[in-house]
């Protein structure tokens, strides 16, 4: 079963309008990097750096289920088949 | 058939009468005494005697038990001449209470005699009227609602979020309402700002929001300012509510209200929104997250459209500042669970709610063990840096 990443409403013009991406991952950044793969320029906008220090951008959250991934083992926080991971912005817009 | 005066005069010599100096002197030294006030709940309005258990004369023998559950307490009873507090006593002996009196002179005299009186409010019978769908389920109650009167909530903006929040807590009867907004209204607010009109462009936000909420409740206080929320004025205007419900639309604000929020621990009830997607939330300073520990950097420029520039769906900000609305009134009443600790989302165009955990960050510079932000600082300046 792949990993469900649901994009948000301001990230969508990045995957063709898709508001949901099925990737085959182990681990959160195996996720965003397979995301990447298919939407080449997203890594850059989610996440600071490229190795082994790499963390997620600090007004953008990511969401293993329920749980941020800054409060779980970041970018490396593992992932079940079937999981989904959620791709927060902040918003900031109420006018 | 016996008169009333044979009745009552009957009633009086089997009835013990005490001195309302004597019922003053057992209060000041807290001796064992159930005090009822039997009058009509209209009569209570110009005060009562301090400990007593306004439970009026219609339900008197239905409520006794709850108040005075063994047959021996000492009871007293008043009303406001002392005819119907010895009918009262009367009455209760029958049921088989065994140590009741009557004041003498009742409250009347009472307070003729200058002794001290309590006046808490009351709902008025037009309140009862109004608020009745609120006091008839036991969550609220009356207690709850004058709770509500009691309660000053600040709103943060009276536009997209703003206008529905307020609509409702003018309507459920928050008793003060703050609203802050520097704008005035614009043909393209309408689309989705409710409390405003078309005979109201150009006029300030605050005015027409005043005359759209004073038309639905007269019955409450609304206080507006006609500015733009910032460091200099913050401090000053959250320290007059209770609550603060953001509604703004922008990152320097957000952080702002953030801030000043935590400073003055008062609770921030956030919503925001964006084209199709919605974020409530509540914050409730040094017990749970802050809005840094959920974003602790704003976007950098460009990065984030406002809904001037990306738009919004009209209904969206609907949905949004009624949660917001009622998560108010339930910190208010202290009922049920709120957003504490928890982010809504919501996507209309999925028409999909999800919900997610936030948590206290220990680095947050705000609200964590080694804080750096500790004042008030420059919010353009931190929502502008490149990072």
């Amino acid at each position: 079963m792949p990993i469900t990443i649901k994009i948000p409403t301001p990230l969508r013009k990045f995957t063709a309008d898709k508001d949901a991406v099925q990737v085959e991952a182990a681990t959160v950044g195996e996720a965003l990097r397979a995301l990447d793969g298919r939407h080449p320029g997203l890594w850059q906008k989610l996440v600071d750096g490229d190795g082994a220090d790499a963390k997620v951008k600090r007004f953008i959250n990511v969401y293993a289920g329920e749980d941020d991934i800054r409060f779980l083992d970041g970018l490396a926080t593992a992932v079940a088949d079937g999981a989904e991971i959620a791709i927060i912005p902040a918003i900031a817009g109420g006018g | 058939m016996p008169s009333f005066q044979d009745h009552l005069s009957s009633v009086k010599s089997s009835v013990r009468e005490v001195q309302p100096e004597a019922v003053r002197d057992r209060i000041a030294a807290k001796a064992p005494m159930v005090l009822v006030d039997v009058r009509e709940r209209d009569e209570m309005e110009n005060g009562f005697v301090p400990t007593a258990h306004l439970l009026g004369r219609g339900h008197l023998e239905a409520r006794i038990g709850k108040v005075a559950p063994e047959s021996d307490a000492p009871i007293t009873l008043y009303c406001a001449g002392g005819v119907r507090s010895a009918l009262a006593a009367w009455t209760l002996q029958q049921m088989g209470y065994t140590n009741v009196e009557s004041m003498a002179g009742g409250f009347g005299r009472w307070a003729q005699h200058g002794l001290p009186v309590e006046t808490r409010k009351s709902l008025t019978k037009e309140q009862i009227a109004r608020y009745s769908r609120h006091i008839l389920m036991p969550e609220v109650g009356e207690e709850g609602q004058l709770k509500l009167l009691a309660a000053k909530v600040l709103l943060v903006g009276a536009g997209g979020l703003g206008s529905p929040a307020a609509l409702y807590l003018a309507a459920a009867g928050v008793g003060t309402l703050g609203i802050v907004d520097a704008d005035t209204v614009d043909l393209s607010n309408l689309q989705r700002q409710v409390l405003h009109t078309e005979d109201r462009v150009g006029t300030p936000k605050v005015d027409s929001a005043r005359k759209t909420l004073s038309g639905i409740n007269s019955d409450i206080k609304i206080n507006t300012y006609e500015t733009r929320v910032d460091s200099s004025n913050v401090m000053e205007l959250f320290a007059q509510y209770d609550i603060i419900v953001d509604g703004c639309d922008n990152f320097p604000t957000r952080y702002l209200v953030n801030d000043a929020c935590f400073f003055l621990k008062k609770v921030n009830v956030h919503g925001s929104i964006f084209r199709f997607d919605g974020q409530v939330t509540v914050f409730r300073p040094g017990v749970g997250p802050c809005y840094r520990c959920l974003y602790p950097e704003p976007p950098p420029p460009g990065m984030a459209p406002s809904c001037a520039e990306a738009g919004v769906l009209g209904i969206l900000p609907g949905i949004v500042g009624v949660a917001q609305a009622i998560e108010t009134v339930k910190i208010v009443l202290g009922i049920g669970h709120t957003l504490e600790g928890r982010l809504l989302t919501f996507d209309a165009l999925q028409m999909k709610f999800r919900e997610l955990r936030t948590r206290r960050d220990p680095t947050c510079p705000l609200c964590g063990p080694n804080p750096t932000v500790t004042g008030l600082i420059d919010y353009e300046q931190f929502c502008s840096m490149e990072r």
